[in-house]
């Protein structure tokens, strides 16, 4: 008879109740995995993972170094949450970023006698506008022309890159100068310091950004409007919404505020325009908004993260001879492992 | 529960329980199937059934309670287990990948790939299965060129190439024509009399006492009972299901107005091409009126879905002019690709049409309060069970999903509904429902189009009856003069002019107007 109760062999103790930490545990072993590289290099995984921690938030230098390298990832970013959340795939912040502070450099260098309150606030109008031109472009390409965005955008970041080697080379080369670059801006050209830290504006305009991010995504209709476009587009399309122009809308949001990133470091941190004015900021930024799970405040906490890798990362480098690109892998498999742990947390049951 | 006999159940399922945040889907079900016998299982929407299957064949695990197979227990925890084990499920919702062939959807995850085998062989042997069980199919189809009742044969096909023992199917006749469901009727004759056991999961109770040999009546998550069909009629299955008497007459109407009116919705000589570029509608004529229902009836695949989408301006006709006469509200026929986002909120999915206005929202800015108290209530008015309104959409049963988008749209006010498939893969008291909601629509002056593939829907609601054969209006009726076998011929085609229809059609089948 099969209606008696014969007790299940088969069943396997339950592992339900790990699944919500399985982002902590992929982040975890990550650091584990990382440890066999760090030991590869000859340190001690603990020391080195303290050097690192120290390094990025042990004092108020690493702790301004972190918050300043953060800054342009986390404007970068809250960009990009807009665009994934409408499930734009927008690769090509890095251009955006360039072309932002091109446009910003060229009003800082052409308008030197403008006093400061107009001149900041041109050249911080001029990097949005030139994030709006270079996404703007790739959108056409896209809406009109029917190219694949990722494409688009990720090869209108080379050109952007190559354009601001070329002003910096040839138009607008200091003539007196010995390097490729161009001459220092005016000290009117610099974002204002907060206080006297080495923190300036552009720190609170991307922590302000924080809350109009959200308050965006989902207090506002046009917000409601990008998600359902990113949520189910079939739905979106038929129940009106104009899908073509919100594909726009979030590729021009999220190009404006990478431009305004450009812009904000060419001003103040390298004050001329030159070579190498970005630490990859717009191809990082892509994993700061996938770790922030899309979520300004996510995004917040992982920019800070990121940051504080890489600042950590130039002491391991100095202190245990650990080659910095050890900051690199480390991150990638935070990212990963984090986001693996993601996948199998919302795996329904 | 004890059974007769030396053999085993086929499947026995003891005191099943399982939770999900907010709501209990099983609750201490028993649930026990005879090898070869063909067992319905009846149960409104969200009365636990499709969670009951989805535990068996191994999408959930329970949390109490035991499975055995024929007198085994077992366990799966993934549905490859279960498909190992001979379980194989037709889901409501139909798992295949859009891009891909018949065969690839078929072989798709097998251990014998397209690589091993010559396509041509492959071809010829899923040609010789689908027709021993009369499922005509073109292996080399693409999925998304094929009709949904298609689609539901590749389903059964796939379970079939994969020797399923015990098939599982959710709702099989939802999608299909009369016609269509016959022929599965006879499929599923065919396979229990070769020892196929086979779980019919329906709430159409005529299909259940057509076919099935036992029955088990889920509510509200748990037991109601199991008898043989044969002591049933659907008066006491249906009692049994809903908990309460129900009435699915043609029900009382306002008289249409006497007087000449305008016509709200006004189509004129409308041609349009479907997704393959092919003609799927071809001059069409039609004017709905205020205060009237004009049902749509034919078989899937003629025209419906571009109908539609032409109405909605989703779809350019290529030929032709449409007057609408205000907003329309939109019932789709697709409710996940047109009318809900899954990932989505209760009350987003319920206000979607409301964002840009007071009081959800105020000077640019979403209210999230008043737009969840609005949400609130119209989950209590259109009777939505939903753990909550912060609940996504994608967690309801299909028949709370429809209610939804039933809610959403018919608390516009619009001047004309346009509702396609309004009621597809409802049971009978949510049908009742958007039924009931209709009529009241209707008696309060709105012109609504019904789009139905369900013959006695249309007949049900309409107060006339269009034919779409082809993508041509075969003939116009008034209900109360409409004949059941007119309407028949009219579906297959033969029109009053039918000899001429029918050489202009020559040698093309309903089914494939979608395909080539």
């Amino acid at each position: 008879m099969t209606s008696e109760l014969i007790p299940v062999s088969q069943s396997k103790p339950g592992l339900g109740w790990l699944k919500p930490w399985a982002p902590v545990i992929g982040g975890l072993l990550a650091l584990v995995l990382s440890s066999i590289l760090i030991i590869l290099s000859g340190a001690n995984p603990l020391e080195a993972y303290q050097v690192l921690v120290l390094g990025a938030f042990g004092g108020s230098r690493q702790i301004t170094e972190t918050i300043l390298k953060a800054t342009p990832l986390l404007l970068i970013a809250l960009g990009l949450t807009i665009a994934f959340r409408a499930r734009v795939w927008n690769i090509g912040a890095e251009g955006q970023y360039h072309i932002g502070a091109l446009l910003g450099s060229i009003v800082a260098l052409t308008l030197p006698n403008l006093p400061a309150l107009l001149l900041i606030p041109l050249m911080l109008l001029a990097g949005i506008v030139g994030g709006l031109l270079w996404s703007g472009l790739a959108g056409l390409l896209h809406l009109k022309r029917g190219v694949n965005l990722i494409i688009c955008t990720l090869m209108l970041n080379y050109i952007g890159i190559l354009m601001v080697q070329y002003a910096a080379r040839v138009p607008f080369r200091d003539p007196d100068g010995f390097l490729p670059e161009s001459a220092k801006f005016v000290d009117a050209a610099q974002i204002p310091r907060l206080f006297s830290s080495r923190l300036h504006l552009g720190v609170l305009v991307a922590l302000a950004l924080v809350g109009v991010v959200y308050v965006l995504l989902w207090r506002s209709p046009l917000g409601f409007r990008l998600r359902a476009v990113g949520a189910k587009i079939s739905v979106a399309h038929s129940l009106g919404i104009n899908t073509s122009q919100h594909i726009l809308t979030a590729l021009l949001l999220s190009g404006a505020l990478a431009g305004l990133a450009g812009v904000i470091e060419v001003s103040y941190t390298y004050t001329r325009l030159k070579q190498g004015i970005s630490d990859g900021y717009g191809f990082t930024a892509i994993l700061v908004a996938l770790l922030g799970q899309m979520n300004p405040v996510g995004v917040l906490v992982s920019a800070v993260l990121f940051s504080g890798l890489v600042v950590g990362a130039q002491t391991l480098n100095v202190s245990l001879q650990i080659p910095a690109a050890v900051a690199g892998v480390l991150q990638a498999l935070l990212v990963l492992g984090v986001l693996a742990g993601q996948a199998i947390s919302q795996r329904d049951n | 529960m004890t059974e007769p006999g030396q053999f085993p159940l086929a499947i026995e399922m003891q005191d099943i329980t399982k939770r999900f945040p907010g709501v209990i889907a099983n609750q201490d079900v028993n649930f026990s199937v005879r090898p070869g016998e063909i067992h319905a299982l009846l149960g409104e929407n969200g009365a636990g059934k499709t969670t009951l299957m989805n535990i068996l064949c191994g999408l959930y695990t329970a949390e109490e309670g035991e499975v055995f197979l024929d007198g085994v227990p077992v366990r799966f925890h993934t549905p490859h287990e279960a498909i190992a084990a001979g379980i194989g499920m037709v889901h409501q919702h139909f798992m295949l990948v859009e891009p891909f062939t018949v065969a690839e959807n078929i072989i798709l995850g097998q251990a014998t790939g397209v690589l091993r085998e010559p396509r041509q062989t492959l071809h010829q042997r899923l040609m010789a299965l689908a027709d021993q069980y009369g499922l005509s199919l073109k292996p080399e189809a693409k999925i998304w060129e094929l009709s949904v009742g298609e689609q539901q044969r590749v389903e059964i096909l796939k379970a079939l190439y994969r020797q399923a023992k015990i098939l599982i199917l959710d709702e099989p006749t939802a999608v299909l024509t009369p016609q269509e469901t016959e022929g599965l009727i006879t499929i599923l004759r065919r396979l229990a009399a070769q020892g196929t056991t086979i779980i019919f999961i329906s709430h159409k109770l005529k299909e259940i006492l057509a076919v099935c040999d036992r029955v088990t009546v889920l509510r509200d998550g748990k037991t109601v009972g199991t008898s043989d069909v044969a002591n049933c009629d659907t008066h006491s299955l249906a009692e049994m299901m809903v908990g309460r008497e129900v009435n699915l007459q043609r029900p009382d109407r306002t008289p249409l107005p006497t007087t000449p009116q305008e016509p709200r919705l006004h189509l004129e000589g409308i041609s349009a091409l479907g997704n393959h570029q092919v003609p799927a509608l071809r001059d069409i004529a039609l004017s709905v009126y205020p205060g009237e229902i004009l049902g749509v009836a034919g078989v899937d695949g003629n025209g419906q879905r571009e109908l539609e989408e032409v109405i909605m301006g989703l779809r350019t006709p290529t030929q032709g002019t449409i007057h609408r006469d205000g907003a329309i509200a939109h019932i789709p026929s697709d409710r996940y690709s047109m009318g809900l986002i899954s990932d989505f909120t209760v009350t987003e999915n319920l206000l979607m049409r409301d964002i840009d206005q007071p009081p959800f929202n105020v000077r640019g800015l979403l209210h999230p309060t008043k737009m969840a108290a609005h949400a609130a209530h119209l989950v209590q008015q259109f009777t939505i069970r939903t753990p909550s309104v912060k609940t996504r959409s994608g967690k309801l049963s299909g028949g709370n999903a429809q209610k939804v988008v039933v809610a959403r749209e018919l608390s516009q006010g619009h001047a004309i509904i346009l509702a396609a498939q309004p009621t597809r893969g409802l049971d009978i008291g949510a049908m009742e429902f958007v039924h009931g909601q209709l009529m009241a629509q209707r008696d309060a002056g709105a012109a609504i189009l019904l789009i139905s593939t369900e013959l006695e829907e249309v007949l049900r609601l309409s107060d006339r009856i269009a034919v779409l054969y082809e993508g041509r209006v075969v003939g116009v009726v008034r209900a109360e003069n409409a004949d059941v076998k007119q309407l028949g011929l009219w579906m297959a085609g033969k029109s009053a002019e039918g000899d001429r229809q029918r050489s202009a059609a020559s040698g093309a089948v309903p089914s494939e107007g979608a395909v080539s």
